[in-house]
């Protein structure tokens, strides 16, 4: 009797797994992404500074300006700030709230909960404090420099500062405005609510946060009374698929919208299947080789200057970094203001050659750390190996990404291959770590800067005009300061960008405008469309 | 013998209980327990207390995960004491056990959800991979090691060679794409990548954690196809593996058995291949074979990392590898005390099977 109950059971579940499911597309309302999302660590605007997070935030929570992801053109604009005025002396700048915002609890927008959420960033002073807190807002003159006053909302800068600049920073993620009263409901022993928002949402935006489940999925579900309209979505499920060729099968199944992460291999595979597209997007990522000063021999300006011509950019852009990369040797991105798109290294041994025996240099070894990241690797054994044809040797550990981190922070890394996101959407977000290290001694520790990590010596007129652009109102004569710098870096600097990243989306046919946040934000979904 | 003078005596008390041979077997299967336990407690501690060390050896810096590569070092160091690290090793090995004694597993920093939350999100994912997974090994795996066994050098003995050398020795990653391209890419048999389809995602309420179960309890029978869509692949995968295992295992106990006395025995009185095979050899066989099975139903517990990955399946065993590589301690010994448990048992069910399996126990 059990064994015939048993046989039956495995009848009925073989009859299951092998009739063939039903596999209908999403539904028509429901957009599905496939994407690498195991980085969130916190959803709190205050304290997450992880790409996935802000992928989250920026859907759910308004700033005061933020950016159109159908105009990217015009820069940001108004959000939740319905326009805003800057004193004659620039040391303030006076915003107007939009009247009739809700957030999702249904309480309304006011110019206190966006003041009290800026003061709260700057008083928790988790790490993306620093981007407002370079106005000089500090825990203790937060209530003052931001303060509130009908529905108007005042900051206090410490310098006149380009309005530009300090709008470009308020687009970031820990600018969101958040609900006051909500939050405060929640608070734990005057966290401020950190706790509870860091798994909760309390924000006015295009979305709600529906559920997170850790290393899993993200559901959004759309804000009907969005003060911009509801989204054509009504939910965003966002599942982490850590493996390309897998966000591949599902794409081509029809069982996602958009994967994010596709290798090459598999892009160029999908190209060829119908019913799905590819759409590519540069990104403000950049991915640069940065060589200690505290080498010596990578501190003999001869070796930095042949380093710049033993990297084979377009031998590694046209194979494995091919369409996820472009070669773009400035250190601000395109699509920021300022950018200088001049590319004056190409892949010339013989030069390099050449300028290490002017320098009398005949050859030498260095022993580099690199995160086991394929790409980083691959960058690293191409290098290693027209090195080798110019005299010097490389010799490369692999090492994990917070191994080589940690070293990096200690200054230990001889030649760092690796990736920097802009933290905003100002040029002074990489000019500020590129371009500007006031005391490079080890007691410094000034551990954020990628050039106190690579122990560059920021020459004094570099260091004072990175600091001179922030304060330039025109905003011409600002682009022109960083080119500038720009060209002054790619002079002389030992930090050497090589390539920016293109995020290529993976996408149906019929999903119209989507938009994975362009050089200076993060993904937008309230504008995004299936068509039939 | 000495056993049989007081039982078996003749005089009317002694067929009456003695209270006081009754409280010397309770106090000694008292003892007993007692013992186990602590053996068991001082394990788990051993266990916590070795994977704490090389979570601290390890050249991985748990602050620099929750406070991020833009840190500035007053930030930094704030980190630092708020998680405690900077208080003497000693100090915070006892004062996790002591919070883990009362239930407080911590937070973990690579989630920032309390990791009891976590295992209780990640724990039944695997659970109910890894049973699925045993259960095709065991009713695959055994019945072929004993025909394999059965058959020496027969066709099926080749067949079982070849399928579990192949178990053996094919990477999992490779046979999980392969598995997934054609079964689901090609065929479109099963579901895809994840535990469940976009449209039941969310739509069963969680009791068990365990879809297919829950799915059951709900009565909801279009998720539970479209959940057992999703983990037969993984599940088959997982109990290939574990047939390979399972069948060798089978087939060498059998051989043993099989050229014992007692069934040369057995074939001289005329006595059924099957019912040899079947009721007296196969029925010797299942102590050892409790324990492999078992041990295999326990390894994949742990989770299969590979698998999880391949498969976007939430499980423990990819919890705990995210946490080990960045440093979130809390989650990897949170995961570990639940392995450890798991083991032990697993351990406590294989006994006890053994007393009901093996007469000569009682």
């Amino acid at each position: 009797m059990t064994l015939k109950m048993t046989t039956r059971a495995v009848l009925l579940a073989s009859a299951l797994a092998l009739s063939p499911a039903a596999y209908a597309e999403t539904p028509a309302d429901t957009l599905v992404v496939a994407h690498t999302i195991d980085d969130i660590i916190s959803l709190d605007p205050a304290q997450t500074f992880e790409f996935s997070g802000n992928d989250v935030n920026n859907n759910t929570y308004d700033r005061l300006v933020d950016f159109d992801p159908l105009d990217m053109d015009a820069g940001f604009k108004p959000s939740l700030a319905e326009s805003w005025e800057v004193s004659e002396d620039g040391l303030s700048i006076t915003f107007t709230m939009r009247e009739g915002v809700t957030f999702h609890s249904g309480n309304p927008v006011r110019a206190e909960d966006a003041a009290w959420s800026l003061q709260r960033a700057v008083k928790l002073d988790k790490t993306p404090a620093f981007i407002l807190t370079q106005f000089g807002f500090t825990a203790a003159n937060a209530e003052e420099k931001i303060s509130a006053d009908g529905n108007k909302l005042t900051l206090t800068l410490d310098k006149p500062y380009a309005p530009s600049f300090v709008l470009n920073c308020l687009t970031a993620n820990i600018a969101s405005i958040i609900d006051k009263e909500t939050v405060l409901a929640n608070e734990q022993d005057g966290d401020m609510g950190n706790g509870w928002l860091n798994t909760n949402e309390a924000g006015s935006g295009a979305y709600t946060l529906a559920a997170w489940r850790p290393n899993e999925a993200v559901q959004l579900a759309a804000y009907e009374d969005y003060w911009q309209g509801a989204p054509a979505m009504k939910r965003v499920i966002v599942r982490n698929v850590a493996e390309s060729s897998a966000q591949r099968l599902l794409l081509e199944q029809g069982d996602i919208d958009v994967a994010r992460n596709l290798t090459p291999t598999d892009v160029e595979s999908i190209g060829s299947v119908e019913g799905v597209k590819i759409q590519d997007e540069p990104r403000g990522r950049m991915m640069y080789m940065g060589l200690n000063q505290k080498n010596e021999l990578l501190s003999n300006p001869a070796v930095i200057e042949a380093m710049k011509y033993l990297v084979d950019y377009e031998g590694i852009t046209g194979s494995f970094l091919k369409g996820q990369f472009t070669t773009h040797q400035a250190f601000l991105p395109l699509g920021y203001l300022g950018v200088l798109e001049d590319q004056p290294w190409t892949y010339d041994v013989e030069k390099a050659k050449q300028i290490l025996a002017d320098a009398g240099i005949e050859g030498g070894t260095i022993t580099t750390r690199i995160r086991d990241l394929r790409e980083y690797i691959d960058v690293a054994q191409t290098l290693q190996a027209s090195m080798a044809q110019a005299g010097l040797t490389l010799e490369i550990e692999q090492m994990t990404g917070a191994q080589v981190l940690d070293a990096y922070r200690a200054r230990e890394v001889p030649i760092f291959i690796g990736e920097w996101g802009p933290d905003y959407s100002d040029p002074n977000t990489n000019a500020a770590t590129f371009a500007f290290n006031p005391d490079n001694s080890d007691e410094a520790k000034a551990v954020g800067l990628l050039a106190w990590r690579n122990a560059y010596a920021v020459p004094e007129e570099m260091n004072e005009a990175t600091v001179a652009a922030t304060l330039e109102k025109d905003a011409e004569k600002r682009a022109q300061m960083y080119k500038d710098i720009q060209a002054q870096y790619q002079a002389e600097a030992p930090i050497i960008p090589l390539f920016q990243r293109i995020e290529q989306a993976g996408l149906q046919d019929n999903v119209e405008n989507w938009f994975s946040g362009g050089a200076v934000t993060s993904v937008i979904y309230r504008q995004v469309t299936k068509g039939e | 013998m000495t056993e049989n003078t007081g039982a078996g005596g003749n005089t009317p008390g002694a067929s009456r209980p003695d209270p006081s041979a009754r409280n010397a077997l309770r106090r000694r299967r008292a003892r007993s327990i007692a013992g186990t336990l602590l053996s068991l407690s001082l394990t788990l501690l051993g266990l916590l207390l070795v994977t704490f060390i090389i979570g601290r050896v390890m050249p991985i810096d748990p602050v620099l995960k929750v406070v991020g590569d833009r840190a500035t070092q007053a930030q930094y160091d704030a980190a630092y004491v708020a998680m405690g690290l900077d208080r003497p090793l000693v100090v915070q090995f006892f004062g996790y056990i002591g919070d883990v004694l009362t239930g407080d597993f911590g937070r973990s920093i690579s989630t920032g959800q309390p990791v009891a939350d976590d295992i209780k999100r990640v724990f039944p994912a695997t659970f109910e991979l890894a049973t699925l997974g045993t259960l095709i090994g065991i009713f695959v795996g055994v019945p072929l090691g004993v025909i394999a066994a059965a058959r020496k050098g027969g066709i099926i003995d080749q067949v079982a060679r070849v399928v579990a050398l192949v178990g053996y020795s094919m990477p999992i990653f490779w046979l999980g794409l392969m598995g997934l391209l054609i079964f689901y890419g090609i065929l479109g048999w099963v579901g895809g990548p994840g535990r469940q389809g976009i449209i039941y995602d969310g739509m069963v309420p969680s009791v068990t954690g365990m879809i297919l179960v829950d799915s059951l309890l709900a009565g909801d029978w279009a998720a539970f196809r479209d959940a057992f869509s999703h983990i037969i692949l993984p599940a088959s995968l997982l109990g290939y593996y574990s047939l390979a295992y399972i069948s060798r295992m089978t087939r060498s106990f059998m051989l043993e058995q099989l050229s014992a006395e007692y069934v040369i025995t057995a074939r001289v009185k005329g006595m059924s291949e099957s019912a040899v095979i079947w009721r007296h050899a196969f029925r010797n066989i299942a102590i050892p074979l409790t324990t492999v099975i078992a041990l295999s139903f326990g390894s994949l517990l742990e989770g299969s990392v590979l698998t999880e990955i391949i498969f976007s399946w939430p499980g423990l065993g990819s919890y705990i590898t995210r946490g080990l590589l960045s440093g979130d301690m809390n989650a990897v010994l949170g995961g570990t005390v639940v392995v450890g448990v798991c083991f032990v048992v697993l351990n406590l069910f294989s006994d006890l099977l053994y007393r009901v399996l093996d007469p000569r126990s009682k």
